[in-house]
């Protein structure tokens, strides 16, 4: 053992030792931070749902859950995709520029058949449940019907796209969906066999 | 009273031989118990406004013990915890009572901390030598209201679950990893019972745990600066020959005489709200919230409870997503900053200018206003009202530097005196 004290080597192996440690702390960290993520149980129950929207009259809402999220399938009347037209000065994002919807659901509807809207029904702003507001002129002169959100007053047209100068930012969100047959939807699955 | 620092075990009314003579060979009891409490000075002047933050300790203590009995009878999960709720106000012996004590208790938490606040604001208790001490209570204020939060999932009424589901959401405004960050927080799809349980882990044990840790910090950090006092003087600079402050008074006996007699009134008051209004006309206990979560049906009226309007009033004001959420951050995170905010030479408001008064008194004009916004709908003039409102809050804070420095300030004398 030496008298001198190698000092640049002592600082050396300090800082390896930390560095090391501080490596092992941050992998140990990960299956900690992982179990936080969506269970493999919570993942099976997220699975896509099957609806039957053979009883639905025009112009009724139809609400089911999926992934505890409200999902509204609206059948849309004549006059009501009329007021989605009339509705596209007021809307923020009338073009659906957002990737709000699935591909095949970007259009003036925002849906694949025109007739039936499915959107969820939580607000883009915090997720609040909207309201139906379907008569129009309920909410001013400028309303063709829609949804309105009691928590911070945003509104939302008969296609779900948000009205400008309201809170939330974004056009509610079409789930991936894709017709089984004429009157059964599956929601939260357009591919494949669910 | 001598204050002889020899290492016996010599505390007043004590012996010092026997058990005690063992026991202080062995740990330092006394030795704490000096320096801590009967050698520990604060200045004599200390008034009212500085029993907050006794009453802040005692208040954890009954939110401690409340919530370990709370936790014998409650269950964490979705499909139990609005009924074991149930179950202790009505059949748990006793368990209205814990249970009110726990929910009057969160909510006089905020007030006294408010107030606590509050007087370090208006005595400059924050600025140099006190910076760390502030920011400490700061993260004591952060972790209180994480502790809030959590706790007011675990009813799972309906109140419960759509305020939590809008306070998570905030997270998706961050850019990019947002949607992804709101998932993990949530650990499903939505707010389920993945969460509660685990919003139940964070309150009983995680978040308490940091609190109890952050208090302690905040304690030693105190007792090493010293108290602050309504004058601002620094009574360590003038000390008498044994090396006690001059203006200082042991923390015990003389400022636990004080604290008690405010510990008792706090109690009354306490007691009164447990008995007689324990929901506190819906402030304290929401309504909505005696209705079990149901996930599809969101309440007419969202609004969070008391403590949170200010920053919820913020957050509404604000017609864009993100913006909201900065805005509501800053208006939490810009405390932290007052003791560089801040360019006065002088600590109390005794001796400032009127600008500062000025300035702090449309803050707290601004806060109670933003408070009471805060639970109402956000709708026409409530809006523009909390506009108003949120710029003064921040004027408050970034105009600080311009103020506190034009501002005329009184000279500060050098020992602390009385105003009868």
């Amino acid at each position: 053992m030496s008298q001198d004290l190698d000092l640049s080597r002592r600082h050396f192996l300090g800082v390896a030792t930390a560095v090391t440690g501080g490596v092992g702390a941050v992998m140990a960290a990960i299956p900690f931070l992982a179990s936080w993520k969506p269970s493999a149980r919570a993942q099976a129950l997220g699975a896509p749902v099957e609806v039957d929207i053979g009883k639905l009259e025009p112009g009724a809402l139809l609400k089911v859950e999926w992934r505890g999220k409200p999902v509204w399938i609206l059948r849309r009347t004549d006059p009501m995709l009329e007021g989605v037209r009339e509705s596209d000065p007021e809307c923020r994002d009338p073009d659906s520029e957002q990737p709000q919807q699935p591909e095949y659901a970007r259009n003036e509807y925002r849906s694949i058949k025109p007739e039936y809207l499915v959107v969820v029904g939580s607000c883009t702003h915090l997720g609040c449940s909207p309201v139906d507001r379907f008569e129009v002129g309920s909410l001013g002169p400028e309303w063709y019907g829609g949804f309105y959100c009691p928590c911070h007053g945003s509104k939302f047209d008969l296609a779900g796209r948000v009205f400008k100068g309201v809170p939330a930012p974004l056009n509610l969100l079409v789930p991936p969906h894709r017709y089984l047959s004429d009157t059964t939807i599956l929601i939260g699955s357009d591919s494949g066999v669910a | 009273m001598s204050s002889s620092h020899n290492d016996g075990a010599q505390v007043a009314g004590r012996g010092a031989g026997g058990f005690n003579r063992w026991l202080n060979k062995r740990f330092p009891l006394d030795k704490m118990l000096r320096e801590h409490i009967t050698e520990y000075y604060a200045s004599k002047n200390l008034n009212w406004w500085s029993v907050f933050g006794s009453l802040a300790l005692v208040v954890l203590v009954i939110q401690i013990v409340s919530g370990i009995f709370l936790t014998m009878s409650y269950k964490p999960a979705a499909a139990d915890a609005f009924a074991s709720v149930e179950y202790i106000m009505r059949d748990v012996n006793w368990g209205w009572l814990i249970r009110y004590m726990h929910s009057t208790g969160a909510s006089m938490f905020f007030v006294v901390v408010y107030v606590h606040m509050f007087r370090g604001m208006m005595y400059g208790s924050y600025k140099n030598p006190r910076e760390l001490l502030w920011i400490f209570g700061m993260f004591i204020y952060l972790a209180l209201a994480a502790e809030a939060f959590f706790g007011y999932l675990l009813p799972w009424g309906q109140m419960s679950y759509w305020g939590a589901q809008v306070i998570v959401s905030l997270f998706g405004a961050i850019p990019v990893v947002g949607e992804s960050l709101v998932e993990w927080i949530r650990g499903d799809f939505f707010i389920s019972d993945i969460t509660l349980n685990r919003f139940f882990a964070l309150h009983v044990i995680a978040i308490p745990l940091v609190l109890v840790g952050l208090v302690v910090v905040h304690i030693l950090a105190l007792h090493e600066v010293g108290s602050n006092n309504p004058d601002g003087v620094e009574i360590k600079e003038k000390k008498g020959p044994d090396g006690v402050p001059l203006d200082g008074v042991a923390f015990h006996p003389y400022h636990t005489a004080k604290d008690l007699v405010a510990f008792v009134a706090f109690a009354i008051v306490f007691a009164a709200i447990v008995f007689y209004a324990p929901e506190m006309g819906g402030y304290f206990l929401e309504h909505a919230n005696f209705e079990a979560a149901d996930p599809l049906k969101t309440p007419e009226h969202i609004a969070p409870v008391w403590y949170f309007t200010p920053f919820y009033a913020i957050l509404r004001a604000v017609p864009d997503k993100l913006g909201g959420v900065i805005l509501m951050g800053a208006a939490m995170i810009l405390l932290f900053f007052l003791p560089w905010l801040d360019r006065s030479p002088v600590k109390s408001i005794r001796y400032r200018g009127w600008m500062f008064k000025l300035a702090l008194a449309v803050f707290v004009v601004s806060f109670f206003v933003l408070g009471f916004l805060g639970t109402r709908p956000a709708t026409g003039v409530y809006t523009t009202l909390a506009r108003v409102f949120a710029v003064l809050y921040f004027a408050f804070f970034l105009l600080m530097p311009l103020y506190t420095k034009w501002d005329k300030t009184k000279p500060v004398p050098e020992r602390v005196v009385y105003h009868d």
